[in-house]
């Protein structure tokens, strides 16, 4: 028998506007693994994301967190689950009216209720933890792409969350600007952060995923290590050498 | 024009006492009219269905009726329902609910500007959804709508005067006396008349002072282009 995934999606089925956006969609995320869900534009990553972390409730299927079954009609449940499920989107969504340091703050006070003083210590710790405790007193609009979203990783990270979902975090950055945002999600998953993450940065995943996924038309169709889908013949090696010489980017 | 100091006298002393009650129409009435627009521009937006037709039928009924009318209702015709309201309780009601249609639509405007991923990032924190819009939406709403609530909020200090129509002896209702007394209406009105603008000039200033003070990054006066 093994051990309960971490986060464990099985059979999620969704419909909108009278299409089937994922279509009986099954994973499991294990402590520490970096997954990464590569495909075609509308294939339904985002929204495969979005209903992992129930912020989109799926007709079908259960999601789990450490082998416990989520209910999202209890809305306790559902708040105490979104807090240890940190989710990062491609165009950041800060808090505009906070401060960086705010941003990574807000929720500690609000939602886990901290001290205002353990969450300071907190939300420094975090800023620090991506390279911008000098940046704390600056607020959104003044804040460059790359670091918006390493204050969203920081804010993300400050809740302590088991795992972590990312939707192309760096899709939205001028090109300058995402190794700054990379370089922060290796050092998460080197640390042991266990991920699961949509990108077009198939060169990075390639060196660091455990695991690609491949989604098309609201399916899985293609899943397995790096290597083993990184071979002529398969949708994913097709897909990602498309892509890499579409940027000029040597496959790595 | 009479310039004789016993009238000055007396016509000072008049719109003096008047401007003190119009103070205690304005200040009360403003903050229920902000009150109410906050309330009605948050159900407007995010409230449930039955509720958002109500808040849209109150603000369709109250912008779109004369005030005149309004007072008239609240002070002439809620006696016939069993409900007495004193002179300056029917004005405070009938400007603060006139002038919080108005601010509900700065609100809801206000609301729908802020991006809708905002929401989705409080969530997807665990806020709950009445923790989201009074942590995360509505303070930049409030930001957002300011320049226009600070309008309308000049508007009820001019429409305050309608309050003598309902016995109030406000800033209008002395000046009307003094001038139905002396039949000195030009000088008389010509000195109300800088009251008013005395006291919109002061409001303008305040209001200033309190955008500039809730003023962030991302969020500045806007001015005109460069
Ligand atoms: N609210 C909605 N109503 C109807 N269809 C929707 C809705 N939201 C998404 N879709 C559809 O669902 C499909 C999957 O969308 P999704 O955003 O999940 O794809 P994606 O894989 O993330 O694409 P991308 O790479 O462009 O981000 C698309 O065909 C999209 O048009
Ligand atoms: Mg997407």
């Amino acid at each position: 028998m093994t051990d309960s995934p971490i986060l464990g999606a099985a059979n999620i089925t969704k419909r909108l506007g009278g299409k089937t956006i994922l279509d009986n969609v099954s994973l499991r995320l294990d402590k520490g693994d970096l997954k990464v869900l590569i495909g075609p534009s509308g294939g339904g990553k985002s929204t495969l994301l979005q209903c992992l972390n129930l912020l989109i409730l799926p007709e079908k299927g259960q999601i789990s967190l450490e082998g416990r079954d989520i209910h999202p009609r209890n809305k306790r449940e559902l708040s105490s689950f979104r807090q240890q499920v940190g989710m990062i989107f491609q165009d950041f969504n800060l808090f505009d009216h906070l401060s960086a340091f705010e941003n990574v703050r807000i929720a500690l006070i609000k939602v886990k209720k901290l001290s205002r003083r353990a969450a300071s210590e907190r939300a420094e710790q975090e800023l620090a933890r991506v390279g911008l405790s000098d940046k704390g007193g600056l607020y959104p609009a003044q804040l460059s792409g790359g670091q918006k979203q390493r204050v969203a990783v920081a804010r993300a990270l400050a809740m302590d969350p088991k795992v972590m979902l990312l939707d192309e975090p760096t899709s939205a950055l001028d090109p300058e600007l995402i190794g700054e945002v990379l370089a922060v999600i290796k050092d998460l998953s080197l640390a042991g952060m266990t991920m699961l993450m949509a990108t077009h940065q198939v060169g990075f995943s390639a060196q660091l995923a455990d695991e690609f996924m491949f989604m098309d038309q609201g399916r899985i169709v293609e899943q397995g290590s790096p290597k083993e889908l990184l071979v002529p013949g398969t949708r994913t090696q097709a897909f990602c050498s498309k892509i890499t010489e579409l940027a000029g980017e040597v496959p790595g | 024009m009479n310039l004789d100091p016993e009238f000055l006298r007396e016509l000072f002393s008049a719109l003096n006492k008047g401007l003190f009650v119009s103070l205690q129409l304005i200040i009360p009435s403003a903050l229920l009219g902000i009150a109410i627009g906050i309330v009605v521009g948050i159900v407007r937006v995010y409230g449930p269905k039955p509720l958002r037709t109500v808040a849209d039928g109150y603000v369709a009924l109250f912008r779109g009726t004369p005030l005149v009318a309004q007072l008239f209702m609240w002070y002439y015709g809620l006696p016939n329902l069993g409900i007495m309201l004193s002179a300056s309780a029917a004005a405070i009601v009938g400007f603060g609910m006139c002038s919080g249609a108005y601010h509900s639509e700065y609100i809801r405007g206000g609301l729908l500007s802020i991006k809708r991923g905002q929401l989705t990032a409080a969530q997807a924190l665990g806020f709950s959804p009445v923790a989201t819009i009074a942590t995360i939406i509505l303070p930049q709403a409030i930001r957002r709508a300011l320049p226009g609530c600070g309008n309308e909020i000049i508007y009820l200090i001019k429409y305050s005067s309608l309050a003598h129509l309902v016995t109030c002896l406000d800033l209008t209702g002395e000046a009307y006396g003094m001038a139905a007394r002396t039949y000195e209406f030009t000088a008389v009105f010509l000195v109300t008349g800088a009251y008013y603008l005395i006291l919109v000039s002061l409001a303008t200033i305040l209001l200033a002072r309190v955008e500039q003070s809730l003023s962030l990054p991302g969020f500045e006066r806007k001015r005109g282009p460069q």
